[in-house]
């Protein structure tokens, strides 16, 4: 007697499920940040030293220096610039689709150290003693811009230009010297001015760097990334299609071995594959390609947990049971296996995060997801479809399952 | 071919002979080939230039050579053979990398895009260093896991089929020298979570089954271990067989940037597949038996 309501209750979850995936999923999938890897962009993590000797790295000096980079990015514009403090000494940034690299990383690197320097090369000031936003652009009669100072002290300035009047005092940044300009009469009200021949663009950059601060220590280099906007939408693509590829033939292995109830794997599958993209845009994840990589593998190691499942719900319909008790046996009989399973995956997961770096730390937190979500999914949501099905007294023969008649023991 | 009525247990022997043979080759290829270091491990800088076009190898040297660049290997790559990995023993600076850039695309045209990865020496050491750990943690973290659900016999014979997964992998990469870096450390972590979870059904058949057989002797030992992989064989293979359907994917269609790490993972779930079939649960098996009757007095007593 087969008990239609069952087969109603049914349908309706599994409609409903989807209606609410086709609804949502553009949504979710656009709202997923994708990382530098594929979008573009690079990673720099710089092992910063004090600039003077004996002088000390503190956590206020680390996070001065965080605050000029950030200030740094403002001016390139870039939407979600992530810096960490790492350690003691090591600050990382990863700015993903920035489209030019190689300014950002400039930019981004330069210490900014400006220095007046004296005719013998002897350092008179520093950025230090700039004042405030004190650098502007500002145009002379023929419409040339230039760089206008305001400094902090006025009266050490006029102190400067009296002590070198008629000699040249030169303005350098980073050990490059800008202009050299001859001190021409004690300047008061400080107020002092770099020409040179800019363009608009490198004024108002340089102006804006020097605003920006000089950064309060060193930087260098220890660890870069940085990956062109097409080898990253390449990368994004076949990523995809690999996933498409390998989904595809493990749903039509489901489908093959388990028959009907390989329909309903797949059923959570699909779901699982939904509730790993809203967890991670919930999450304010970055999907990198690691990470999306550790996502198709998990949709693999989601299985297990439904083979292990049917297999055993196979093994007890071979025993002669009954489709009901196959079912319920086989559920409660599996449950501590995958829990065994996934908990010794979810310890690698746990060391990978643990001692990866940013890229491979996406892979450990899509695979460590992915394992909790198995659990809702491939094996709650299996045993609520599959519980209800059973009930209806629909396809019930053991075919239904993968099992041959031929292959049952008679009790 | 039905794998239900195969004798797993009596060849032991056999397998692991196989298997000592694999890991004697896996260190010899070491000693004598080493390794092919990625940046990542030995400081460097590493372009991963997309020419666009099928290239000779001369040419990009020379080119980097124009901007005062000395590349140290040069590798094709991609389906089309239109990519080029350029090695360089030193961390190269931004502006060397932009000039890179800037005189391929002169030569190339503007398709020409890089993907740059610089470590420090001092910075490759630390995640040497780190790689160790991490491995070394996980199969701690695993043993004492396994100890305390099952017992440290299946702990250990676990952790040691996995460490011999782990191993034939590390020895395929040495042997075709394919490049190391640290989605490789990935592949082996994740090979070490999901190898162990395939031996663990095994064992948990194992576990199961022992009660139901009155255990007198090695034989009826051997009997349970053998009936519960036959039990559990279709298991074992069907959620391998699926990882590797995704594994495999990645590694054909995956693009470049995670071939290596989808080909060590692919490497390591055949590897992790016989293991826990072959060798995990048949040298518990030994131990087991060892402890079990080793106090069964001998039959030839009197000759000693």
């Amino acid at each position: 007697m087969i008990k239609w309501n069952r087969i109603v209750a049914f349908l309706a979850v599994v409609g409903i499920t989807f209606a609410l995936i086709g609804t949502t999923a553009k949504g979710v999938i656009g709202g997923i940040t994708l990382g530098l890897d594929l979008q573009g962009g690079f990673e720099t993590l710089y092992e910063v030293k004090p600039i003077e000797e004996g002088q000390e790295l503190t956590k206020n000096t680390m996070k001065d220096t965080v605050g000029a980079i950030l200030k740094r990015i403002d001016i390139l514009g870039v939407a979600e610039p992530e810096i960490a403090i790492e350690g003691s000494d090591r600050i990382r940034v990863k700015l993903a689709g920035v489209t030019n690299q190689e300014e950002a990383r400039k930019l981004l690197g330069e210490p900014a150290r400006l220095a007046f320097l004296g005719p013998n090369g002897e350092e008179l000031m520093t950025g230090n003693d700039l004042a405030k936003d004190g650098a502007s652009v500002q145009y002379d009669e023929l419409h040339r811009p230039f760089i206008s100072l305001k400094l902090a002290n006025a009266q050490k300035f006029e102190d400067i230009t009296r002590e070198y009047l008629h000699q040249r005092i030169s303005i350098a940044l980073d050990e490059q010297i800008l202009t050299s300009p001859e001190v021409q009469s004690v300047i008061s009200g400080g107020n002092a001015s770099i020409t040179g021949e800019y363009t608009v663009e490198e004024a108002t950059q340089l102006a804006n760097i020097l605003n920006a601060g000089a950064l309060p220590v060193e930087m260098t280099e220890i660890y870069s990334n940085s990956v062109g906007a097409k080898l990253g939408a390449e990368s994004l693509d076949k990523a995809i299609f690999a996933g498409i590829i390998g989904v595809g033939a493990i749903f039509l292995f489901m489908f093959l071995f388990y028959r009907w109830a390989g329909i309903i794997a797949i059923v959570t599958l699909v779901a699982y594959m939904y509730t790993i993209l809203v967890v991670l845009n919930w999450m304010h994840a970055t999907l990198t390609l690691p990470g999306i990589a550790a996502f198709i593998l998990t949709v693999g190691m989601a299985v297990d947990a439904n083979i292990i499942t049917y297999e055993r719900i196979k093994e007890e319909l071979r025993a002669g049971k009954s489709l009901t008790s196959a079912v319920r046996a086989g559920q409660r009989r599996s449950l501590s296996t995958i829990l065994d399973a996934n908990i010794t995956t979810m310890i690698a997961g746990a060391v990978l995060f643990y001692f990866g770096t940013s890229s491979i730390q996406g892979f450990a937190v899509t695979l460590m997801v992915g394992i909790v979500m198995t659990m809702l999914t491939a094996v709650l949501g299996t045993r609520l479809l599959l519980s209800i099905w059973v009930r209806s007294n629909a396809l019930r023969k053991p075919w239904f399952y993968g099992v041959k008649e031929s292959e049952i023991n008679e009790l | 071919m039905n794998f239900k009525n195969i004798d797993y247990v009596s060849k032991r022997k056999v397998f692991f002979t196989i298997s000592g043979f694999i890991q004697i080759i896996g260190i010899i290829a070491i000693l004598v080939f080493g390794f092919n270091l990625g940046v990542d491990f030995q400081g460097g800088t590493r372009l991963d230039v997309l020419v666009g076009e099928t290239f000779a190898e001369q040419d990009v040297r020379a080119e980097l050579q124009t901007v005062g660049l000395t590349p140290g290997t040069i590798e094709t790559a991609g389906n089309q053979k239109e990519r080029a990995a350029v090695r360089f023993t030193e961390a190269l600076s931004k502006e060397q990398v932009a000039s890179a850039k800037t005189a391929l695309t002169e030569k190339y045209g503007e398709q020409v895009d890089i993907e740059e990865s610089s470590v420090d020496p001092m910075m490759a050491r630390e995640l040497v260093r780190q790689a160790i750990y991490a491995v070394g943690l996980a199969s701690l973290g695993i043993i004492i896991y396994l100890t305390i659900r099952f017992e440290y016999r299946f702990a250990v014979t676990g952790v040691l089929a996995l460490l011999h997964d782990a191993f034939a992998v590390i020895a395929v990469f040495s042997i075709f020298k394919i490049e190391v870096d640290l989605t490789f450390i990935a592949a082996i972590l994740t090979i070490v979570g999901y190898s162990i979870n395939d031996t663990i059904v095994t064992f948990d058949r194992i576990r199961e089954n022992l009660p139901r057989y009155k255990v007198k002797g090695m034989e009826d030992l051997e009997k349970v271990v053998n009936v519960s992989i036959q039990e559990t064989i279709v298991r074992s293979l069907n959620t391998v067989i699926t990882v590797l359907f995704a594994s495999v994917a990645l590694l054909i269609f995956g693009g470049e940037s995670i071939r290596n790490f989808a080909l060590a993972l692919t490497v390591g779930l055949v590897f992790g597949m016989y293991s826990s079939i072959f060798i995990a649960a048949q040298l518990w098996l030994d131990w087991k038996g060892k402890e079990l009757f080793k106090k069964r007095p001998l039959t030839n007593n009197e000759a000693s």
